[in-house]
C-alpha cells in the first residue's frame, strides 16, 4: 500500500495512528495540508462526507447530518450483496471549527453507545486531527475494534479478489 | 491469528494496567525488580508477581546478572495485539485517505477552477 502514489497530496497516505490510550478508549490521529475549517466542512457536510466516509465498494447511501445541539446524525453503507450497515448518534457540542462531540451508536449493536469527540488543532497550515471514542465499557471498546478487523479483512479479501479476477 | 493458546495470552496479561506500566517503564531497555519498584511506585511483591505474568505469555525476558534479575521486552509477543488495532487502523486509513483526497479539491477549486476546466476542456 505505500506504494500508491496520487496526484494530489497523497504523500501523508497511509499515515493515520490508532492506539488505545486507556481501556475504554480508541484514539485516531492523522494530519491533513489543510486549514481546520476546511477539515471540519469535509468532515460535516453530507455531499463531502459521501465522497470520503464510504468505500468504493461499500458506498454511503444515507448521510443525514442536523448539525446543531441536539441534531442528529446517521449514516448508512451498502456494501455487496446489499448487505447495509447503520450509524447513528446526536450532536452534543459544536465549536466550529476546532471541537465536534457527538454519540455514536452502531446499529449492529445497539446497547453500545460512544462518545466520539474531534478536535483538529491547526498549525501553520496543516490540521492534527484526533478523534477519541469513549466507549461505556472495555468489552464494547474491544468490540469496535473486532468489528473494525472485520471491515479491515473484508478490504483485504476484495483487493484478493481483485486480484484473481485480473489474473484471469 | 492462530497463536499460542497457554491458559493466559498476551491479551489477558496487557489488560491490567500495571502490567502495560512494567512495559513501558522497560521499553527498549532492560530493567531489574527493583528499578521497576523505584519507578512505579509499586511494591515488589507486586512488580514480582506482574513479571511472573508477562513472563508465562512470553512478553519479557529475564537474565540473571550476578544474584538479579534483568527484564527486557519480547516485542514479538506484542504482535497479536498489534495486528488486532491495525487492522482497524487501515479501515480508518483508506477512510482518511479519502478525506485527504477531498480536502485537495477543496482547496484547488478556488485557486485553480481555470486550468482544472481546461484539463477538462482536452479530455
Amino acid at each position: 500500500m505505500s506504494a500508491q502514489t496520487t496526484s494530489r497530496t497523497g504523500n501523508r497516505h497511509g499515515s493515520a495512528v490508532v492506539t488505545t490510550p486507556s481501556d475504554r478508549e480508541i484514539c485516531i490521529t492523522r494530519v491533513f495540508d489543510a486549514p481546520a475549517d476546511a477539515v471540519f466542512t469535509a468532515w460535516t457536510t453530507p455531499d463531502l462526507v459521501r465522497q470520503w466516509w464510504g468505500s468504493e465498494s461499500e458506498p454511503l447511501v444515507v448521510c443525514d447530518i442536523d448539525l446543531r445541539v441536539g441534531g442528529s446524525w446517521r449514516y448508512v453503507t451498502r456494501g455487496p450483496e446489499d448487505v447495509e450497515f447503520g450509524w447513528h448518534g446526536v450532536y452534543r457540542e459544536i465549536a466550529r471549527p476546532d471541537r465536534l462531540v457527538s454519540t455514536e451508536v452502531f446499529e449492529g449493536f445497539p446497547d453500545a453507545e460512544a462518545v466520539n469527540t474531534l478536535t483538529l488543532d491547526e498549525r501553520n497550515g496543516t490540521t492534527t486531527l484526533t478523534v477519541i471514542v469513549l466507549h461505556a465499557s472495555k468489552e464494547n471498546r474491544d468490540g469496535h475494534l473486532e468489528s473494525g478487523m472485520e471491515a479491515g479483512m473484508q478490504i483485504v479479501l476484495d483487493r484478493f479478489e481483485d486480484l484473481v479476477r485480473t489474473d484471469n | 491469528m492462530s497463536r499460542a493458546a497457554t491458559t493466559t495470552d498476551v491479551f489477558n496479561a496487557v489488560a491490567e494496567a500495571s502490567r502495560r506500566d512494567i512495559l513501558m517503564a522497560i521499553g527498549d531497555g532492560e530493567a531489574g525488580v527493583g528499578d521497576l519498584v523505584e519507578r512505579l511506585h509499586l511494591t515488589q511483591p507486586q512488580v514480582s508477581k506482574h513479571l511472573a505474568v508477562l513472563r508465562q505469555v512470553n512478553l519479557v525476558r529475564c537474565r540473571a546478572v550476578g544474584r538479579e534479575r534483568r527484564y527486557t521486552v519480547n516485542g514479538t509477543a506484542l504482535k497479536p495485539i498489534h495486528d488486532w488495532v491495525s487492522a482497524f487502523e487501515q479501515q480508518w486509513n483508506l477512510r482518511l485517505d479519502r478525506l485527504d483526497d477531498v480536502l485537495a479539491e477543496m482547496q484547488q477549486q478556488p485557486t485553480q477552477q481555470h486550468r482544472s476546466s481546461q484539463q477538462q476542456e482536452k479530455s
